[in-house]
């Protein structure tokens, strides 16, 4: 088992030292112009450009730029090429929010994705269960950048219902406003997931609804009930489970970068989308890593957990 | 639970325990083949979809005969300070406010106009054009992509699989969206040469390509998995033993095997790329002004929600309806060839 484990945290490093090794390639090998220049501003004299490229190693080889901004990723000092601000301040300041609609929506659609999932199962074949599946493939079919969009205009503008996007921290509007902020864009988040989920666990449900052990507790005797919730749900709720710490990742890593867009939240996925806009390589780079290490670390942590429960993934 | 009868209306509730049951009772020697055909004709829920996604995309061919027909107009034409009359009245298509008219339901203007005064309806659809051009032209490259590393993969092992499937799992750590965003942006403001294969800047084959491998490690993976445990059949060997190369084998007797998960997941990864053309776009990494796409469209109409709505909901109701469409089409093609098959995507 320690073995495993050790296997799997070196793996890790390597991926994501080939990310960042790729993420920094994308910029620097693809021609997109000339970044002193572009820092420089319009009315420059070739001797300021000069001086910015020498100031921000753009002279050295490749290779020694990618070890600066590492060196500058790792110890803190990276700054952003268009307004000189620290790269982790910023991103300091967003990770509570991407959090905040990252983590609620999350639980979000895991509740409604188990409980419609397990109604449609029980009903499987009856009108509610077609609705409920209907709607879940609607719900699979949207951009969630124009579901939020939609529900900002009628339930936000029209109605007046809902704010009109931006996030309040806790301390400053207390938990009530916090939360009136938050509620559009965990649903808009969530009705991808809550669509995939409760399908995913209507047909775990239906395949396992037939085993030799299922029958074995009712011929026992015990209620239906209880065989649903004891013996039936519980083993379909492992491949969900997993699956969830999976798409958590996703989310925190950029999945939220449209829906913090949409909403306005400030977050690390719409710090991410202004610094792309702007051509601005730190902050892009160090977003696209921590993305990456949320993915890997929660992939690994899966895998372990997975181990554990099931030795035959060891061997393989 | 659902009854036979009732299986023929709805598109998943098949138990796989019923078509296993319904696999035995076909004649003896009828082929798989056959038997999904069989099963797909009996769906006509998935076959009604997979009708309404013909018409999108004849639709969409037919814009330019809606354009020069009935609009009389192209889909970069800008006419901000013109007037249109509309019932004998004359209006301004974009009004000094700049906000632009709404759908008129005539011929000229027949859902309103942009900012720029641009027919919607004609960059309607125009922009589906674009838009199914790159979803299914990005699913064409994963499918081939994604083909061939996983039969590399699966059948020559050793070194080649090492080094393949190492890079899927830097693929697999890749935030999609964030890459696809970063590769947009950078690829689209000089282009890139990459040998034989040029891409200018600003072409559509740029956000083709993005998409078309970001989705490979998706698909690769299945199909390594599934040249892993054919390689050891016993057709396979014997192949082998008759003196076969591997090029051969892997095309011959391999390739055949692996139709049915490539039938499985080409409609659902068609779907999913244009969702993903769509979000790219938005974040202004995709389709690249004044060109039009969905996602692009949307993301120029989101400015004016609350004074012209239309421009949003237009593109998002003709996206969700062929993601729909080719979600539900595959799906009956998944429950009808491979009821169990796992399939996992993200945009």
């Amino acid at each position: 088992m320690a073995r495993f484990v050790v296997r799997r945290l070196v793996g890790m490093v390597l991926v994501l030292f080939a990310v960042s090794v790729l993420t920094f390639l994308i910029f620097n090998v693809i021609p997109n112009g000339d970044p002193a220049v572009r820092m420089a501003g319009k009315n420059s004299t070739p001797a300021q450009i000069e001086q910015i490229r020498k100031e921000w190693h753009f002279d050295e080889s490749l290779p020694q730029q990618y070890l600066f901004m590492m060196k500058q990723i790792f110890t803190g000092k990276l700054v952003s090429y268009s307004d000189q601000t620290n790269v982790w301040e910023q991103i300091r300041m967003g990770l509570p929010r991407t959090f905040a609609l990252g983590i609620g929506a999350a639980i979000l659609w895991m509740t409604l994705g188990i409980l419609l999932g397990l109604y449609s199962a029980v009903k499987a074949g009856r009108i509610s269960d077609r609705v409920l599946t209907v709607l879940a493939l609607i719900g699979i079919s949207m951009p969630v950048f124009w579901v939020g969009a939609l529900m900002n205009y009628y339930l936000g503008y029209k109605l007046e219902w809902f704010p009109n996007g931006g996030y309040v921290e806790i301390s400053e509007g207390g938990i009530g406003e916090w939360l009136y902020h938050l509620i559009l864009p965990w649903t808009a988040l969530a009705i991808l997931f809550i669509g995939v989920y409760s399908r995913i666990l209507r047909s775990n449900i239906l395949d396992t609804i037939n085993d030799d052990y299922v029958r074995t507790a009712r011929a026992k005797g015990i209620s239906e009930r209880r065989v649903m919730t004891r013996h039936v749900l519980r083993n379909s709720l492992i491949p969900i489970v997993t699956l969830w710490g999976l798409d958590f990742g996703l989310v925190i890593a950029g999945g939220a970068v449209l829906t913090e867009s949409v909403f306005d939240l400030q977050g690390v996925g719409q710090y991410f989308a202004e610094a792309i806009g702007r051509l601005d390589v730190p902050p892009v780079m160090a977003v696209t890593l921590l993305g990456a290490v949320f993915i890997v670390v929660l992939n690994t942590v899966v895998d372990i957990v997975y181990a554990v429960l099931d030795p035959r993934i060891r061997l393989g | 639970m659902a009854s036979t009868d009732s299986a023929a209306t709805d598109f998943s509730d098949d138990l796989p325990a019923e078509l296993a049951a319904e696999e035995r009772r076909a004649p003896a020697g009828t082929g798989p083949w056959r038997i999904a055909l069989r099963r797909l004709r009996r769906n006509k829920v998935a076959l009604a979809f997979g009708v309404l996604f013909l018409a999108l995309v004849a639709v969409s061919l037919a814009a330019p005969i809606w354009a020069e027909e009935v609009a009389h107009t192209t889909p970069y034409q800008n006419r901000i300070a013109d007037t249109i009359t509309i019932d004998g009245e004359e209006r301004n298509i974009v009004e000094f406010d700049g906000v632009p008219i709404g759908p008129t339901w005539h011929g000229e203007y027949f859902l309103g106009a942009d900012r720029n005064g641009r027919d919607v309806m004609v960059r309607l659809l125009y922009g589906g054009r674009n838009s199914l051009l790159i979803g299914i032209g990005a699913s064409i490259i994963t499918m081939v992509l994604a083909t061939l590393l996983g039969l590399l993969s699966g059948y020559f092992g050793g070194w080649l699989d090492w080094v393949i499937s190492r890079c899927f799992d830097v693929m697999w750590a890749f935030p999609v969206i964030l890459l696809g965003v970063a590769l947009g942006v950078s690829l689209n403001i000089s282009g890139i040469t990459i040998g034989p294969l040029e891409l200018e800047s600003g072409s559509l084959w740029i956000p083709t390509v993005i998409i078309g491998i970001a989705y490979v490690v998706y698909l690769a993976r299945p199909i390594r998995g599934q040249v892993l445990a054919l390689r050891e059949k016993e057709f396979v060997e014997a192949a082998r033993a008759q003196g076969m190369g591997p090029w051969r084998i892997m095309l011959t007797e391999l390739l055949p095997n692996l139709a049915s998960t490539l039938l499985v997941f080409f409609p659902l990864i068609v779907a999913n790329a244009i969702l993903l053309e769509a979000a790219l776009s938005f974040l202004g990494a995709g389709v690249q002004p004044p060109e039009p796409s969905w996602g692009l469209m949307i993301s120029e109409g989101i400015e004016f929600l609350t004074s012209a709505p239309h421009l949003t909901i237009a593109p998002g109701i003709m996206l969700v309806l062929t993601v729909l469409a080719l979600n539900i089409f595959g799906e009956g093609v998944r429950d009808a060839l491979d009821p169990r098959a796992k399939i996992r995507l993200e945009h």
